[in-house]
């Protein structure tokens, strides 16, 4: 499994990073981020427990805003848009 | 339906496992109360695995995440365990009931870090995150530790062509130590370098640097904790608040309407900064208080005994295979990872190939080869990983997780540079990093000083590989 980063519609993008663990999801997620317009959403889909508290306090120094959280059998999808 | 199924077998299996240790710890003890001894290891293993997966707790991450995603968050959670800890472990100090034993401080504990430091990032947790996380279910977690493990245990015996890159002067200084001729000091790289060169470094603590008792209040409470943690704890934290928090800190006040911080802001956003996770400064300030009395209650338990090396209990036990020559077996007393991960690939070695795997100082003049299932510290670390599933299954976070050839690959690398970056420092960032800086040592804070580098070196190596990942899937910059 190697991670996929797509546009799904306009405005919209997945970055899957299933079966990473530390840094990976947290860089990627930077670098997704870094890479989609403000306005636009990234849904994020991860199931390394540690990433997701370096995810939480990236967007809250970049002001990024988490719209949703989720938790589906050990897998976290987090909807995360850009500001 | 399905989720509180789930949730309920979740939550049978933390039972089980703690109704597990608690049969160990039990049925040992009406065997032989000795048995006692090695469940104290045990039930701080499992606390510290409690606390360790409740916070995200992992050294890695703070040095990491830093340099990264520009994430403080550990550093800062790591910092207050350290400073917790520190205070408890000075209180113990001072009454002289402590088990610590300050490191050989000199330039080597700064490579050592710096090459631990680059491994932990590699492997994408430290030593004892790699532990926490196999309790989570994560098998490259697990190749991690065995790489630890099993890179440890060769290093510490490789002899022959290394024996070729010893300088001269560490050979004689080594011999002149005049170690038990089974040792055989003048042969194996890593003997001489520990007899030769390592042990020849100053030994002290903060409190004996300023000229004062290490078991008085003023030696422990002022010179270690204060002077030695608190202080440069503090700044380091400021240099972080400075660099890495504050910014967010001002969006937030401009948002509110504020133009220019006052100085109160400013220690209102230090201590937000402080308490910006709670589930990591509740682990830092559970880890911090276990480990101090992990120090008290081995102390106590060795005064109640007689011994003051779990070898002499071994040996009383009848189980007299792999220890030392010294009479010795690895007890440090207090939290630790790394050694005992070595100890069962020496022992597996020596029982499976024949090879003698106690000719060396590591093993045969330290800490002994014993069987693993009577090993302090390996109780220790498996009730690491145990307590850490137990809270994975509560929190519904167990996931099993195959490791990747990539991440693998990953793994095996850094597993191995933090093996030997370990074995060079006598220590990982447990042994040689938290548990000295946190008793005042010096030689805790220049393994620290190695490991940001290492670290940064490693991030930079990430940075520039997901980039290359990123352009694979058409989003290049």
């Amino acid at each position: 499994m190697t991670m996929k980063f797509e546009q799904t519609s306009e405005g919209n993008y997945l970055l899957d990073v299933t079966g990473y663990v530390c840094p990976h999801p947290q860089i990627y997620t930077k670098k997704a981020l870094e890479r989609i317009e403000p306005g636009d959403v990234l849904q994020v889909i991860f199931d390394n427990p540690s990433s997701g508290e370096s995810i939480s306090t990236m967007c809250e120094n970049t002001g990024d805003e988490i719209l949703e959280k989720k938790k589906e059998g050990g897998a976290f999808i987090w909807n995360i848009e850009k500001i | 339906m399905e989720m509180a199924y789930s949730e309920r077998r979740n939550r049978m299996w933390a039972f089980i496992i703690l109704g597990f240790f608690a049969l160990v710890s039990v049925s040992t003890f009406a065997y032989n109360e000795y048995y006692i001894y090695l469940s104290i290891y045990l039930w701080f293993g499992l606390v510290y695995g409690l606390a360790l997966q409740y916070g995200r707790f992992c050294f890695s991450s703070a040095f990491r995440d830093l340099f990264a995603v520009g994430v403080a968050r550990m550093a800062v959670g790591i910092t207050i365990a350290i400073a917790i800890f520190a205070f408890v472990a000075s209180l113990v100090t001072a009454q002289g009931l402590s088990t610590f034993h300050p490191a050989p401080s000199g330039i080597h504990a700064v490579i050592a870090g710096f090459i631990f430091g680059a491994g932990m990032v590699f492997a994408g947790g430290c030593a004892s995150g790699s532990l926490y996380k196999t309790g989570e279910g994560n098998m490259n977690a697990l190749i991690v530790v065995f790489s630890i493990s099993v890179s440890q245990a060769l290093f510490v015996d490789v002899g022959g062509w290394a024996n070729k890159l010893v300088p001269e002067s560490w050979h004689h200084s080594a011999l002149a130590k005049g170690l038990p001729a089974s040792i055989n000091v003048g042969d194996g790289w890593m003997d001489q370098y520990l007899a030769g060169y390592v042990w020849n470094h100053p030994v002290t603590t903060f409190a004996k640097m300023l000229g004062w008792d290490n078991a008085s209040a003023l030696g422990a409470i002022v010179g270690n904790f204060l002077i030695g943690v608190l202080l440069p704890s503090a700044l380091l934290l400021g240099v972080v608040y400075f660099v890495w928090s504050r910014k967010a800190f001002v969006r937030k006040m401009l948002k509110q309407g504020k133009e220019k911080l006052t100085l109160l802001d400013e220690a209102k956003g230090y201590w937000a900064m402080l308490s910006a996770s709670k589930r990591t400064a509740i682990a830092g300030l559970v880890i911090g208080v276990a480990a101090g009395l992990h120090m008290l209650v081995l102390q106590g338990a060795r005064v109640k005994f007689g011994v003051k090396n779990a070898g002499a209990l071994l040996e009383r036990m009848g189980f007299d295979y792999g220890i030392s020559v010294n009479g010795t077996v690895f007890d440090p007393g207090y939290w630790y990872v790394t050694t005992q991960e070595a100890q069962w690939v020496g022992w597996m070695i020596q029982k499976t190939t024949g090879a003698n795997y106690m000719d060396n100082v590591f093993f045969g003049y330290v800490n002994g080869i014993p069987n693993p299932a009577v090993n302090p510290a390996d109780w220790m670390s498996l009730a690491t990983i145990g307590g850490a599933a137990i809270m994975a299954l509560l929190y519904s976070e167990f996931k099993f997780k195959k490791p990747t050839l990539e991440l693998a690959t990953w793994a095996i690398i850094g597993g191995t540079l933090m093996g030997i970056g370990a074995r060079l420092a006598l220590g990982c960032n447990i042994g040689a990093f938290f548990i000295r800086v946190a008793n005042g040592d010096p030689s805790g804070w220049l393994f620290g000083i190695g490991m940001v580098p290492g670290a940064y070196v490693a991030v930079k190596f990430f940075n520039w590989w997901t980039e290359r990942k990123m352009e694979k899937q058409g989003f290049g910059l």
